[in-house]
């Protein structure tokens, strides 16, 4: 695993000599794409999957003009980022409506991969949208499948139809879809056996309710911890049925998910839900970009970027600067860079983006609290302007008014005047080279938009 | 049908993609040159044995090729498979040796923990074995039933509480039953979990420290589930499954699909977890004990053979 933590500084070390050349040469996208196509190797993409795209970036990554604001170890990154994503298609994508109720989803996968959990879960989103979803235990082969189905239903409070083990899958999907008629469910689901890919009866079984019942919705339930065979099992299930999508399940393990990229290569159809839990409720639309990052294993690093760079002012972090070098940083600017930093997103979402940061460990260690940030905003916002500019002027009453003004206490009050300070004159430290601080300033800004002293 | 010919059947499939492949490899080919080995590389990877450990088989062949002046595809088999069965380790039978042998198996929601439970149960009583179950996956829905149904299908006992109840409680109980019962075997199931959920772990680890207390040499043996259509996250789960609870072998179940398990190479390799079961079918006769060497020969055995 710290195989891929370890791949954006690899590529960056080795882009290190690169620095200052204008374009990609084919020796060194070669040596960047070897790392990459480790990296998705180990993330369990399929091999031939692996080998497509290796050669469809580095066609386009050599002779590639490095873009001004990027290092070439970013630019190959970016290249890469882009193709992951557009393989994982672009957008995340729903479920089909029939245009005449009940629409009919079908589950199909193999043995332990999660179809009758999904069902559960599945229903329970379809709920939430106002929907009246009906399940159906349609897995008569494997104990307990249906009591499992049943058990389920009861959790959620949602009907569930069982004619027990003893009459035929095909012959349940009928029934069952004649019941949600006559009772009023929009949405069927139905839950099927489990085996392997190579079990021609069950093949057959399945392309029976198929044709019985014709879902709008045939979806492989994939275990996103598979390896290699995912892209048979993908294959084989597409062949026989026409998948029209797929759910991705156990994403909330610590597995690079390699499985989803070799799916959808291979069966073209969308990722349209993502498992990420135990509860009941944890299913969730799936997102394909976030996907690709996670494969790859090195944070999203382009999609940062982009997003510092949209959000941040290059005017007012000229103004910024000029401050800083004549001592002029006040609470007001604190009170911005906060506003700029909260309009990036969730500071966790931000920093797990970071390269080496998707440990949590280390996260930890940062310490950012998002509650603190409200908090600190709130604080400088009770203040008055003059306050603002001139904090050394806050006396006792004023920290009380202050405190009771942003809900905080007293404590909370000293505890940001005395952080400012400290970043104060830090800052001021920082002007004493001036030059090295606009060296800095523009560089840092430049990779990730946080060249500001706001990380103490 | 013997062990041999079973297993053969069972990874049938993963023996035409491998055995044809590395055939057509060898054909019309005299040399086993950089391109043969890049392509060796290739169907290791594709079984799932992981880019380091096929890295390191292909650069044993290589030496081995190299020092040997290796020439004959016959040979070339040979030493793969030798490589193969050094990899993998010396074989080793479960342990149930003492009364009550207590055997606790984990593994990730899906792997087929209950499922092995069954069978394995099944072959106990076959030896003559008693043996008690304990339903310890108390969180799934229903998994108490799909044990219960496996416990009357083999005409065992099993020992269960209410869904959600406390798992050690019922290792627990099941210990004293096999104690007061006179019973062989103790097997405990465990609710699924992935191996990053702290929590999940955290009580995992209660139940082996329940089992302990009540007899300081158990469990015997923990067993770690492992779906042989899972690719490289399993040598995180053998990792994380041994630092908490100590695995003492895995069970690789599905090796009847088109599933190739190769990543038991690379879990033996690095983590010197032996396999000691696997599953190469559906029926209860087709969970079988471990043997290297003829993993490795099924594995590359050619159709004649």
């Amino acid at each position: 695993m710290a195989l891929f933590a370890g791949l954006a500084e690899k590529l960056q070390g080795t882009f290190q000599k690169l620095k200052g050349k204008g374009k990609l040469s084919e020796a060194d996208v070669k040596k960047a794409m070897r790392e990459v196509r480790l990296a998705l190797l180990e993330a369990d993409v399929n091999y031939k999957v692996v080998k497509d795209f290796v050669s469809k970036v580095q066609e386009r990554a050599v002779g590639q003009e490095v873009l001004k604001s990027l290092t070439p170890a970013q630019q190959v990154i970016k290249i890469v980022n882009e193709e992951l994503t557009n393989l994982m298609g672009g957008e995340q994508s729903k479920i089909k409506i029939a245009s005449k109720p009940p629409t009919v989803i079908m589950l199909v996968g193999l043995q332990g991969a999660g179809k009758t959990t999904t069902a559960g879960k599945l229903a329970n989103v379809l709920r939430k949208q106002g929907r009246r979803p009906l399940l159906v235990a349609g897995d008569i082969y494997r104990p307990a499948a249906i009591k499992q189905l049943q058990v389920l239903g009861e959790q959620l409070d949602l009907p569930v139809f069982s004619l027990g083990d003893k009459q035929s899958p095909v012959n349940i999907a009928r029934a069952a879809v004649e019941h949600a008629k006559n009772h009023g469910n929009d949405m069927v689901i139905i839950d099927t056996a489990g085996r392997l890919h190579v079990d021609e009866e069950l093949m057959q079984e399945l392309s029976d309710i198929k044709e019985n019942v014709e879902p709008d919705e045939i979806l492989l339930v994939v275990d996103a911890m598979t390896g290699q065979d995912a892209v048979n099992v993908a294959q084989t299930f597409n062949e026989q049925l026409g998948l029209t999508g797929v759910i991705l399940t156990k994403l909330d393990g610590d597995t690079r998910g390699g499985a989803a990229l070799s799916v959808k290569a291979v069966t073209g159809c969308p990722i349209k839900y993502a498992g990420v839990g135990e509860k009941l409720d944890a299913l969730e639309p799936f997102h394909p970009d976030r996907m690709a990052g996670r494969i790859l294993g090195m944070g999203d690093v382009l999609s940062l970027i982009e997003k510092a760079q949209d959000s941040f002012d290059e005017e007012k972090a000229k103004q910024l600067e000029k401050k800083i070098r004549q001592q002029q940083f006040t609470l007001e600017d604190f009170l911005e860079q906060l506003q700029q930093m909260k309009s990036l997103g969730p500071m966790e979402e931000i920093l797990s983006l970071l390269p080496g940061m998707g440990n949590v460990k280390q996260l930890k260690n940062l310490q950012v609290d998002e509650k603190e940030l409200v908090r600190t905003e709130a604080i400088i916002q009770s203040m008055t302007p003059e306050e603002r500019r001139r904090p050394e002027i806050i006396n006792g009453s004023r920290k009380k008014r202050i405190a009771a003004g942003s809900g905080t206490r007293v404590q909370d009050v000293n505890k940001l005047l005395k952080q400012f300070n400290q970043a104060k004159k830090l800052m001021r430290q920082l002007a004493g080279d001036q030059s090295k601080l606009a060296k800095r300033m523009s560089k840092k800004r430049k990779k990730s938009g946080f060249g500001l002293p706001f990380f103490r | 049908m013997g062990f041999f010919g079973k297993l053969k059947e069972g990874l049938s499939k993963t023996r035409s993609g491998f055995v044809d492949r590395i055939s057509n490899l060898v054909s019309g080919k005299r040399e086993f040159d950089e391109d043969f080995f890049e392509e060796l590389e290739e169907i290791l990877v594709q079984g799932d044995v992981g880019v380091n450990t096929a890295l390191e088989l292909v650069d044993r062949l290589r030496d081995a090729v190299k020092e040997q002046k290796i020439k004959e595809t016959e040979r070339l088999y040979q030493v793969l498979e030798q490589s193969i069965v050094e990899m993998l380790g010396e074989d080793q039978p479960l342990n149930v040796g003492a009364k009550p042998s207590v055997i606790m198996v984990v593994g990730v929601n899906g792997a087929g923990k209950t499922t092995t439970i069954g069978k394995l149960a099944h072959q106990f009583k076959d030896q003559g074995k008693r043996v008690i179950i304990a339903a310890g996956d108390t969180f799934r829905a229903a998994a108490i039933d799909q044990l219960e149904v496996w416990a009357n299908r083999v005409g065992t006992q099993i020992i269960k509480h209410q869904e959600g109840s406390d798992p050690a409680a019922v290792a627990f109980d099941a210990i004293q039953a096999a104690r007061s019962r006179n019973a062989d075997v103790v097997i405990i199931d465990t609710a699924g979990r992935l191996q990053n959920k702290t929590n999940l772990m955290k009580e995992l680890q209660k139940v082996h420290r329940v089992i302990n207390r009540e007899d300081p040499a158990a469990p015997h043996e923990v067993l770690l589930v492992l779906d042989a259509t899972t690719g490289q996250n399993a040598i995180s789960q053998a990792k994380v499954f041994k630092e908490a609870v100590g695995v003492t072998g895995i069970a690789l179940t599905k090796l009847d699909g088109t599933a190739k398990g190769g990543v038991v190479l690379g879990i033996a390799n690095e983590l010197k977890i032996p396999v000691k079961l696997i599953g190469v079918g559906e029926g209860v006769e087709d969970l079988r004990p471990f043997d290297a060497e003829e993993f490795a020969r099924a594995l590359f055995a050619r159709e004649e053979d």
